[in-house]
């Protein structure tokens, strides 16, 4: 029995405890002091005149209707043509490829593209897209947010479909069902949940997305719907607002900024409630 | 007669039926096929795109362009030295603040938070994970550097003043946005990836293992130090990895408070630029022959510096995965 060493054993155990605990603490007040800011800051500037006006010059009121519409059309865009991709791509993984190299191999790929910096992304599509048709446009936004949607759909719906119990597989196959028949009326619809979180976590990743859509997208002051044309939207009117001297652009953007991050706050809540249990 | 008839007839639509199946199946196979494949097309083509893009600029300055400080757009003479060292630090300092960070979390909710509360608390956390960088940006700009710079900064710069090496460090007027700015909120948004891996690999420690330690008499903390991080080692350094690869490309957050500034400053409280934040500020109004290319390297060398960091993320997160890390 060693007193001074037991109490030195406790002490230390309580001082990392406590840091412990302590980093949990930072963490949430880090959480609460950045929703805090955008609520005090944004509530201000949240008018009719934000969802019925598009952005204007600083100093007559305007507002970010062309930015909205412009986030809403690229983002679509970019989820009807990622979501199918990204699901057929995780169900071969699933279903078709295992555990095989091939189907290793492309997991890899996958996943190094799910992390990869977004503006790098961006960089992509300006060579491919933007300097073919010789200037940027909503369509080169979209396909930018299309490539980060992908890796993501295809994360989930391959480790969702992975989760399915092996024995209703069985019982299809049982029947003389192939693969794709299975697939169709069994596998999707026990993962149905599953692969609705992962789209859902792919079009909060896409909403906020800024750097991709710099030099694709661009922005536009204007009121535009074209796809082929250079197009607002809204993460990119933050940047240029925060970043310009006026009072009121500041005002816009963090109204915006509140706007956006509700969004995507829920969008990912709703994900988290729609996801199964992972034992 | 009749009887013959009908069964032929069976025989026939069945067949017909398993010729159907036989096509349909070979379609949807390749129809996923050409998806999966898909992606590593993707993957190429960015790699592809960069060479493509970055190549005047790589014939223009060689291999000096790593170790050049010089970026002057008008002379078009550019080197990504400074860029390169404000990307590594400004990742190096978030990480020495989030990993252990991270770490204390995991440890929390694993081992100290009540039952009610593990929830509730790990999405609060993770919500930090889902906010989109550009508000990390505005935040940064608006509230935690104008607040670094009146209090924070200053107690650094007097308080290590005489201290030999972080004297230098902590150097020079309180700016406010800096790279000191940017490594904190760098931090502040990997903190997520790391808690949340460390916590679920902390989860796959077999109660076996820390009961036992406790039979003999640890104490909680020597039971997390001595048996569940050296069981969990290899994926609490996958999942730092990973946020270090997030932290490495992380670009809209940065632009806002690092200063854009392409020089080295032994300093962190002086301004600096990353990779990203070059790209993103400077690419848009880029003109001339080489100053887009030299752009596009620095990003070639960025896709390059994280995915080494990535595959090696992944290399040890799936090594885990295959050896029993699974309940």
């Amino acid at each position: 029995m060693n007193p001074v060493l037991y109490a030195r054993r406790r002490m230390t155990a309580r001082i990392f405890l406590s840091l412990s605990t302590g980093a949990a603490i930072v963490g949430l007040i880090w959480l609460g002091l950045i929703l805090f800011t955008l609520v005090s800051q944004g509530l201000g500037g949240l008018s009719p005149t934000l969802f019925t006006e598009s952005t204007k010059p600083p100093g007559s009121a305007g507002g970010v209707l062309n930015a909205i519409v412009g986030s809403l059309i690229m983002s679509s865009m970019a989820v009807l043509v990622g979501t199918p991709i990204g699901i057929m791509a995780g169900t071969y993984l699933a279903e078709y490829g295992g555990q095989s190299r091939l189907a290793s191999t492309i997991r890899f790929f996958n996943d190094i593209l799910l992390s990869t910096p977004s503006i790098l992304i961006g960089l992509f599509i300006y060579e491919l897209i933007v300097l073919n048709m010789g200037h940027f446009s909503g369509l080169a936004g979209a396909a930018a947010l299309t490539v980060i949607v992908i890796p993501v759909v295809v994360r989930t719906t391959d480790n969702m479909l992975l989760l399915v119990p092996h024995a209703l597989r069985e019982a299809g196959i049982a029947l003389g069902a192939p693969i794709s028949i299975i697939t169709r009326s069994v596998t999707w619809r026990a993962a149905r949940a599953g692969i609705v979180t992962g789209v859902l976590l792919a079009v909060a990743r896409i909403s906020g997305e800024t750097a991709p859509l710099l030099f694709t997208a661009f922005g536009n002051q204007f009121w535009s719907t074209n796809v082929a044309a250079p197009m607002a939207s809204l993460p990119q009117v933050i940047y240029n607002y925060a970043n310009s001297a006026y009072e009121d652009w500041h005002q816009l953007a963090w109204a915006s900024a509140l706007l956006i991050t509700f969004a995507v706050l829920s969008l990912s809540i709703i994900a988290r409630l729609l996801e199964p249990k992972r034992n | 007669m009749a009887g013959l008839a009908l069964e032929n007839y069976a025989i026939d639509e069945r067949a017909n039926m398993v010729r159907r199946f036989g096509r349909g199946e070979a379609r949807f196979r390749f129809l996923a096929l050409a998806a999966a494949l898909l992606v590593v097309a993707i993957f190429l083509g960015v790699v592809a795109a960069l060479i493509d893009g970055a190549w005047p600029a790589i014939k223009a300055f060689g291999l000096p362009f790593l170790w050049t400080e010089k970026w002057n757009p008008v002379t078009e003479k550019f080197g990504g030295l400074a860029a390169i060292y404000g990307t590594l630090v400004t990742s190096f300092v978030a990480m020495l603040i989030a990993v252990p960070m991270g770490i204390g979390i995991a440890v929390f909710l694993t081992e100290l938070c009540p039952n009610a509360l593990k929830r509730p608390i790990s999405i609060a956390i993770e919500l930090l994970a889902g906010i989109p960088s550009i508000i990390y940006g505005i935040w940064g700009l608006f509230v935690l550097a104008p607040f670094l710079q009146t209090s924070v900064q200053p107690w650094l710069i007097e308080t290590f003043a005489d201290v030999p090496f972080f004297s230098i460090l902590f150097e020079g007027p309180p700016y406010g946005i800096g790279m000191f700015t940017a490594s904190l909120i760098l931090s502040i948004m990997v903190l997520p990836f790391i808690s949340s891996v460390t916590r679920d690999v902390f989860e796959t420690v077999p109660p076996m293992l820390k009961e036992a330690a406790y039979g003999l008499g640890c104490t909680t903390w020597e039971v997390v130090w001595n048996v569940v991080l050296p069981y969990t080692r290899s994926g609490v350094v996958g999942g730092a990895m990973l946020a270090l690869g997030r932290a490495l490309g992380e670009t809209m957050a940065i632009t806002f408070v690092i200063g854009n500034a392409h020089r080295i400053s032994a300093s962190l409280l002086a301004p600096g630029t990353t990779i990203s934040a070059s790209i993103a500020n400077e690419f848009a109004e880029a003109l001339g022959d080489l100053y887009v290319p030299a752009l596009v390297e620095l990003g070639l060398i960025l896709f390059l510096i994280t995915f080494l960091v990535l595959a090696a993320a992944q290399l040890m997160l799936r090594r885990l995965e295959k050896s029993g890390g699974k309940r």
